[in-house]
């Protein structure tokens, strides 16, 4: 029994659903960059579904745009990490209500 | 006969697949050999430890485990009665169901990823075409349960045990991936299956090996040294480092979750080594023509084996690295020789047949070596070094 | 639809749930790498082997690892007690993501029956994978290796800030 492409398509939008709203309801900055990984995975889902489902799957576009994502993402999770502990360094917190000044 | 010899345990499989109906067979073939890789590591992981306790022993001149049987031969089997016996100690404070988790995790992965070895002839579970990145993959997911055993045991020196084996794996693993992507490059594919088969032919009477090559040994020595450091063996078994913190992050396990930990890193060093052997020495091919009619699963499991007493052999001889000595060896050492191997690899396959190319291969991989060698010892970031209270 | 992609999918789901409400931080990093190897597994369904492995190994192996030792440098596991872990707006919050999956599913669900239900599975190897990388797409894939490098020194940079005003 194979499953059809809306089945993968629905948990990749709860999973961005899910991420967003983590991204938006959690103080802690480690948990908003968490919120924005599981988002980017969803979309990830949706890129592979289409590729398996599309016309031309031997082209490879979208399954090379989620291998691209992937190493974007890997990229953006360190550079985030790294920011998340300078801040806390600097300002001993990682509530993101609470970093809301632009001056050091 | 000598076929049959080799294939025996294919033709055993068969056999078995036969006596069930049609609908049931591949599902039963699965099992078997699942219960059969379940079954010999194991096996395996108890002899390793009984040669291991008894070699250790020898080296430091003294008798090692002697008592239980001939020789001190069922001595695991003790082990194992003792460990499954003990009371099973929790701490108060620790995180219960990650606690329970992490050995579970461990082994799991560490087997999965047995699944794309070949250990002989035909002797393979799944032939994937990317069954080199599974395996890294697999080795990828023990450093989240180090972490889960760590953290989730309320320990200081659990924790610090596992942050530093995180650290360490994380930093070897590069090197540990670039030096098996050499080999990558030169079969043109990342299945282990046909990586076997690209050396599975003989010149000479001698065999197409790849450590047999300028690069090849280069990234042999590298794989060997990172896949030192990725199983936390001696020495570069800081995590574990019994006189500084205690046994590291395994440090409030008990009983059979200990035993689980103690299995999953043996059965890791034998994951780790057929890899090697597969990527490096040829797999399960003969390493002399006149022999290959020895059957090829002697040849696997013989290699593994021998790589085993190597790294009994190096953990009797060496002394501890600190830390700081680890982490620059990984990253001002290990990194660049391999990235430099890349290119040498790159040059080998574009300058064609003959001497010139083993002649330019081999200068570049030693000058770099002495070179960088001589530059961090005079730094003295990775050479030896005076201890104060060493004096 | 097949039982292994309910299975795995509920997992995947249950994962990410929990990364977002659960208190402690190093629990939400384990569910979320839970929710990341599910995510392998629905790739491995989809027939895409290399992304499968790829994820596992980047997002458990790395992005996982990153995850908790940023927790850990910031003593985010012992959050203070009688704080909510949600921001004070979280109701604007769940609005906005109850609204965004409440569009998505209505337009997954209006063209349904338009989808493709069942394709031929493609037949990509590894090989091909690899020669798309170097003749199609090796801008992007020099590009990324660009974008690699400047994450690998700006980490790197923003790491050693603290350490050079300390001395």
């Amino acid at each position: 029994m194979a499953t059809p492409l809306a089945g993968y398509l629905l948990v990749a939008a709860l999973l961005f659903a899910i991420g967003l709203a983590g991204a938006l309801t959690r103080r802690n900055a480690i948990l908003v960059l968490i919120g924005i990984e599981l988002m980017l995975n969803a979309a990830n889902l949706n890129l592979i579904a289409f590729w398996r489902f599309g016309p031309h799957p031997e082209a490879l576009t979208g399954f090379m745009f989620a291998i691209f994502s992937i190493a974007v993402a890997a990229a953006e999770a360190a550079v985030g990490l790294g920011l998340v502990v300078q801040i806390h360094r600097h300002a001993r917190t990682t509530n993101v209500d609470e970093i809301n000044r632009m001056k050091g | 006969m000598l076929e049959k010899a080799d294939q025996l345990f294919v033709l055993l499989q068969h056999w078995v697949m036969g006596l069930v109906p049609a609908a049931w067979q591949t599902a039963t073939g699965i099992v078997l050999a699942v219960v059969a890789i379940i079954a010999v590591y194991p096996t395996l992981f108890a002899l390793a430890v009984l040669l291991e306790r008894k070699g250790l022993g020898r080296m430091q001149n003294r008798y090692g485990p002697n008592r239980v049987g001939p020789f001190g031969l069922f001595q695991p089997v003790a082990d194992g009665i003792k460990s499954l016996t003990k009371e099973d100690v929790v701490p108060f404070r620790a995180d219960t169901l990650v606690h329970f988790l992490a050995p579970l995790v461990l082994v799991v992965a560490v087997f999965m990823g047995f699944a794309v070895l070949p250990m002989g002839r035909n002797m393979v579970l799944v032939d994937m075409d990317a069954s080199l990145l599974f395996v890294f993959a697999m080795g990828a997911s023990t450093e989240l349960s180090v972490f889960m055993a760590g953290w989730s045991s309320r320990n200081k020196y659990s924790l610090l045990g596992a942050m530093r084996a995180v650290a360490q794996m994380i930093s070897y693993e590069v090197p540990l991936l670039l030096s098996s992507v050499v080999i990558v490059m030169m079969t043109g594919s990342l299945s282990l299956e046909k990586m076997v088969e690209a050396q599975n032919h003989y010149s000479y009477g001698l065999p197409h090996w790849y450590v047999f090559t300028p690069w090849g040994l280069a990234g042999f020595v590298m794989f060997v040294i990172a896949a030192m450091a990725e199983t936390n063996r001696s020495p570069f078994d800081l995590p574990e480092g019994e006189s500084e913190i205690i046994a590291g992050y395994f440090t409030e396990y008990s009983g059979f979750k200990f035993a689980l930990f103690f299995l999953g890193e043996y059965v890791g060093m034998f994951g780790i080594s057929g890899l090697g052997v597969t990527l490096f020495l040829g797999g399960w091919t003969a390493p002399f023509a006149f022999l290959t009619w020895v059957p090829s699963w002697i040849w696997f499991f013989g290699k593994v084996m021998l790589w085993i007493c190597f790294f009994i052999w190096v953990r009797g001889t060496l002394p501890r690295l600190r830390q700081d000595q680890l982490m620059n060896f990984a990253w001002k050492f290990m990194l660049p020789m391999t990235l430099l191997n890349l290119l040498v690899a790159a040059m080998w396959r574009f300058m064609g047949e003959g001497w010139l190319r083993w002649a330019v291969c081999t200068a570049v991989v030693v000058g770099a070596y002495v070179l960088m060698g001589r530059t961090g010892m005079r730094r003295g970031q990775i050479g030896p070094r005076s201890y104060r209270y060493a004096e | 639809m097949s039982i292994a992609f309910v299975l795995v999918s509920a997992l995947t789901i249950a994962g990410g749930l929990a990364a977002v409400l659960l208190k402690n931080l190093v629990h939400c990093a384990l569910a979320v790498s839970v929710a990341f190897a599910g995510l392998a597994f629905l790739f491995l369904q989809l027939d895409a082997q290399f992304a499968g492995f790829a994820q596992i190994l980047v997002y458990i192996g790395a992005v996982a690892i990153l995850v908790v030792f940023a927790i850990l440098l910031t003593r985010g596991a012992e959050s203070p007690k009688g704080e909510s872990v949600f921001s004070r707006a979280w109701q604007a919050g769940l609005a906005i993501a109850a609204a965004v999956f409440a569009v998505l599913g209505w337009a997954i669900l209006q063209g349904a029956a338009e989808l493709p239900a069942n394709a031929a599975t493609p037949q990509v190897t590894v090989n091909d994978i690899g020669h798309a990388l170097m003749s199609r797409y090796v801008l992007p894939l020099e590009i990324v290796a660009l974008l690699l490098t400047a994450a690998l020194i700006g980490a790197v940079i923003v790491a050693m800030h603290e350490k050079e005003r300390a001395k």
